[in-house]
């Protein structure tokens, strides 16, 4: 037998070990430990934050959905997003996002059908939106395509239609949308952001209520 | 406020936070790998891997050491994923496919997570928790365990000894890496990120029906994979997934979390060498390029030149409300600077500009901080070339920090900043020439082939992250990525280790008059000079024929 193939079986033996050894530090025991904390001490969030309406779970305050009909606030678009394809016999949502250069022509005729449909929808018989006034989060698609908020303009903007469509006065509405509205974290973290999906339910608890 | 304020100050807050932590951090790492006393933990784990942590190893002896584990660690995922489909706690997903097998396995044992899988879809718990969430681990304790052989080298003298890969290794993980996740992990959870073991979820929707989503054990991975700049993500739109990332704040803290200890790393460097200046000097270096990385893309995306953004009045295509496109441009910045490769927004859309600076991040050898371990290596081997340069100007055999550059350290050094150029250019080429590759792209024009180029880019420095419009779960791309990834890791540790081996055997040339002083400002300008400089000749074409052309054509 070759001294140095005997000497490579023992290293690749302590490498085998070491490994095992680390797994079941790093693999096994770390994220047992940590998920013991966290149901512990954040059993919601640990969970996926999920958010009810009436007593039924409605989806997670951190998941953005789509498919509202125009009697709530419209989220962002979701052009990237996708379902699974291996695995299916499960429904997987999968994130993602369109990954279309600025020169796209496809991501260019997005953005511009988009803009026509929030200004149009938008658009009630008192209440006339200038495509100056879409801002760019309401016809881009996020990174994840499940981005939960929109930014306070673009709340703004839907004020009026909402407010039509559900028959109630639009100082309430907005009024619901500024209670909804979160600013920067600490004053300069992130964005200014409004959550689409806890928005639309305190909006039906306001038309339930009226 | 305004978003571009709002914007300078989280940089300015990062800085603060990252100075905050720079000397306790970097003491603390230094601490740990000069230290003779053994926990009884790592006893333990020393007699399970039954290797004796005192024993000093010769350059070549590490080497083996980190061969012999890397090895095993690409086996070992290979098969779990090969396995998959027969393992418990899996959620009866199926087993990853040979060529994607191979090139996930390579990939998170050398430290870049590229992805050609989604996430959610086709890996299991067990492959994620346990095989790879170690691998984030571990590759990034290798990574450091180098650096420091590489520290070791130029602090010891007329030795070839640079100390035990498996003290190394195991200290890194136990000492470092461990202890870090655990707290990032439960501050991550406390914004909101998922860590439970639940399977496949199901919950009803606002407008009717459901959605479904797998549960994991988000938190703690992210944290690691932050920490140890590895990249991977738990979800296919990784860190701008709302359960990876939930808020404004996560997303700053992940940043911090990128960055801290490679900037840390200096301070370790320059503690274990005797002069913390030359710690900083490295330090100023990094921070001048990351700094001037990350003033240069807030510039462009905000400025959003593109047809696309031009009509929608702001580049916030692939970004998240919540980050806004400051933030997102600081951890672009910082992913691609370092070896992470996470992505809070997505590259792809970026302006054409922005997507080049990316790139340009990583073709500097992501040494600007860098990744854990491999960013100083690297900056190290820079800085060897600058007093190279430096010394043919004046005509004297040059030094750095005591020891003699000569013949045979130029030349590792020198092929050290050769492998990668290779790698990406030659392979770039190939996939460019051939006739089939190319289908897999997302965009055509230059646009197009800054997705190839972007692929062996970032696979070749270790990267991980994507111009992720191109279909890269090809067998071309899986076979020639995996091969760039295990190449790039691999080849430049190899010249590192056999010049730290040669530097430790040297005697230390006292300082003289004529010693280029490399803990003052002039050399960090040379430093950052050569830098640029060097990767600039090298790429300059290849950018010239991407994101150069789509930056000036809008």
């Amino acid at each position: 037998m070759n001294n140095s193939v005997v000497n490579t079986g023992r290293l690749l033996g302590a490498g085998l070990r070491a490994l095992l050894v680390l797994t079941l530090l790093t693999g096994v025991v770390y994220p047992l430990a940590v998920t013991g904390v966290a149901q512990a001490l954040f059993t919601n969030k640990a969970n996926g934050s999920e958010i009810k309406a009436d007593g039924k779970v409605v989806g997670s305050s951190l998941i953005g959905q789509q498919g509202y009909s125009l009697d709530y606030f419209q989220p962002r678009p979701a052009n990237g997003l996708g379902v699974n394809s291996v695995n299916t016999q499960y429904r997987l949502i999968l994130s993602g996002a369109t990954n279309r250069s600025a020169d796209n022509p496809e991501l260019i005729k997005w953005v511009r059908e988009a803009k026509a449909k929030v200004v149009k929808d938008n658009s009630t018989a008192d209440y006339k939106v200038e495509p100056a006034q879409v801002p760019a989060d309401a016809v881009t698609s996020s990174g994840s395509g499940l981005d939960p908020n929109i930014s306070p303009q673009y709340a703004d903007i839907q004020v009026h239609r909402v407010a039509e469509k559900n028959g109630l006065p639009v100082a309430e509405v907005r009024k619901l949308v500024d209670e909804h509205t979160e600013g920067r974290t600490l004053g300069f973290i992130g964005e200014p952001r409004v959550n689409v999906l806890e928005l639309n339910i305190a909006l039906r608890e306001l038309t339930k209520g009226s | 406020m305004g978003p571009v304020l709002a914007g300078v100050l989280q940089l300015l807050a990062l800085i603060a936070a990252l100075a905050l932590a720079y000397a306790p951090l970097g003491n603390h790492m230094a601490k740990v790998y000069s230290s003779d006393r053994h926990w009884r933990v790592e006893k333990w784990i020393y007699k399970g891997i039954g290797a004796d942590p005192d024993t000093e190893m010769r350059w070549t002896a590490y080497l083996r050491g980190v061969l012999a584990f890397s090895v095993v660690g690409v086996l070992f995922l290979y098969a779990l994923q090969r396995l998959q489909g027969v393992l418990p706690g899996s959620l009866g997903f199926s087993a990853i496919d040979p060529d994607q097998a191979f090139n996930t396995a390579v990939s998170f044992v050398t430290n870049t997570n590229w992805q050609s899988y989604y996430g959610e879809q086709a890996m299991g718990h067990v492959v994620q928790t346990a095989g790879l969430a170690v691998q984030n681990f571990v590759s990034a304790a290798v990574g450091i365990a180098v650096a420091v052989a590489l520290v070791r080298g130029f602090a010891r003298s007329r030795t070839g000894e640079l100390g035990n890969f498996w003290a190394d290794l195991v200290r890194g993980v136990v000492r470092i890496l461990v202890p870090l996740a655990a707290v990032a992990a439960v501050v991550l959870v406390a914004c909101g990120a998922i860590q439970n073991f639940s399977g496949i979820h199901e919950v009803g929707q606002f407008t009717g029906g459901s959605q479904q989503w797998n549960g994991g054990a988000v938190a703690s991975q992210e944290a690691i994979k932050e920490i140890g700049t590895n990249g991977g993500g738990y979800f296919n739109a990784n860190s701008a997934h709302p359960f990876e990332n939930p808020t404004p704040f996560s997303n700053l803290f992940e940043i911090f979390l990128i960055l801290v200890i490679p900037f840390a790393l200096t301070r370790t460097f320059g503690l274990m060498v005797g002069s913390v200046k030359q710690g900083y000097a490295i330090l100023a270096t990094m921070a001048t390029i990351w700094v001037g990385f990350v003033a240069l893309m807030m510039w462009t995306e905000f400025a959003h030149h593109g047809p696309a953004f031009d009509i929608a009045g702001g580049a916030y295509e692939g970004k998240e409300v919540r980050f806004g496109v400051g933030s997102s441009a600081i951890f672009a910045t910082s992913t691609t600077l370092t070896s992470t490769g996470a992505v809070d927004s997505f590259h792809s859309s970026f302006t054409g500009l922005g997507g080049g600076i990316t790139m340009l991040g990583m073709m500097l050898g992501e040494i600007a901080p860098g990744g854990t371990g491999s960013g100083l290596y690297g900056m190290l081997i820079m800085a060897i070339i600058a007093v190279f340069i430096a010394g043919l100007m004046v005509g004297r055999t040059p030094e750095y920090l005591g020891k003699k550059i000569g013949t045979r350290e130029i030349k590792l050094a020198a092929c050290y900043i050769l492998v990668t150029p290779a790698l990406v250019l030659i392979f770039t080429a190939f996939a460019m020439a051939l006739p089939t590759p190319a289908n897999s792209m997302t965009n055509s024009g230059a646009h197009g082939f800054s997705e190839i180029l972007y692929a062996y880019t970032s696979a070749s420095n270790n990267n991980g992250s994507a111009f992720a419009g191109l279909n890269a779960d090809t067998q071309w791309f899986n076979s020639t990525l995996g091969l760039c990834m295990l190449l790039g890791r691999f080849v430049p540790m190899v010249f590192v280790l056999a010049l730290a081996g040669s530097l430790a055997e040297q005697k230390p040339v006292p300082a003289t008059a004529g010693t280029l002083r490399t803990e003052k400002p002039l050399f960090t300008g040379l430093l950052v000079g050569a830098i640029l400089i060097i990767t600039g000749l090298t790429y300059f074409p290849a950018l010239a024929l991407g994101p150069l052309a789509e930056g000036l054509a809008s």
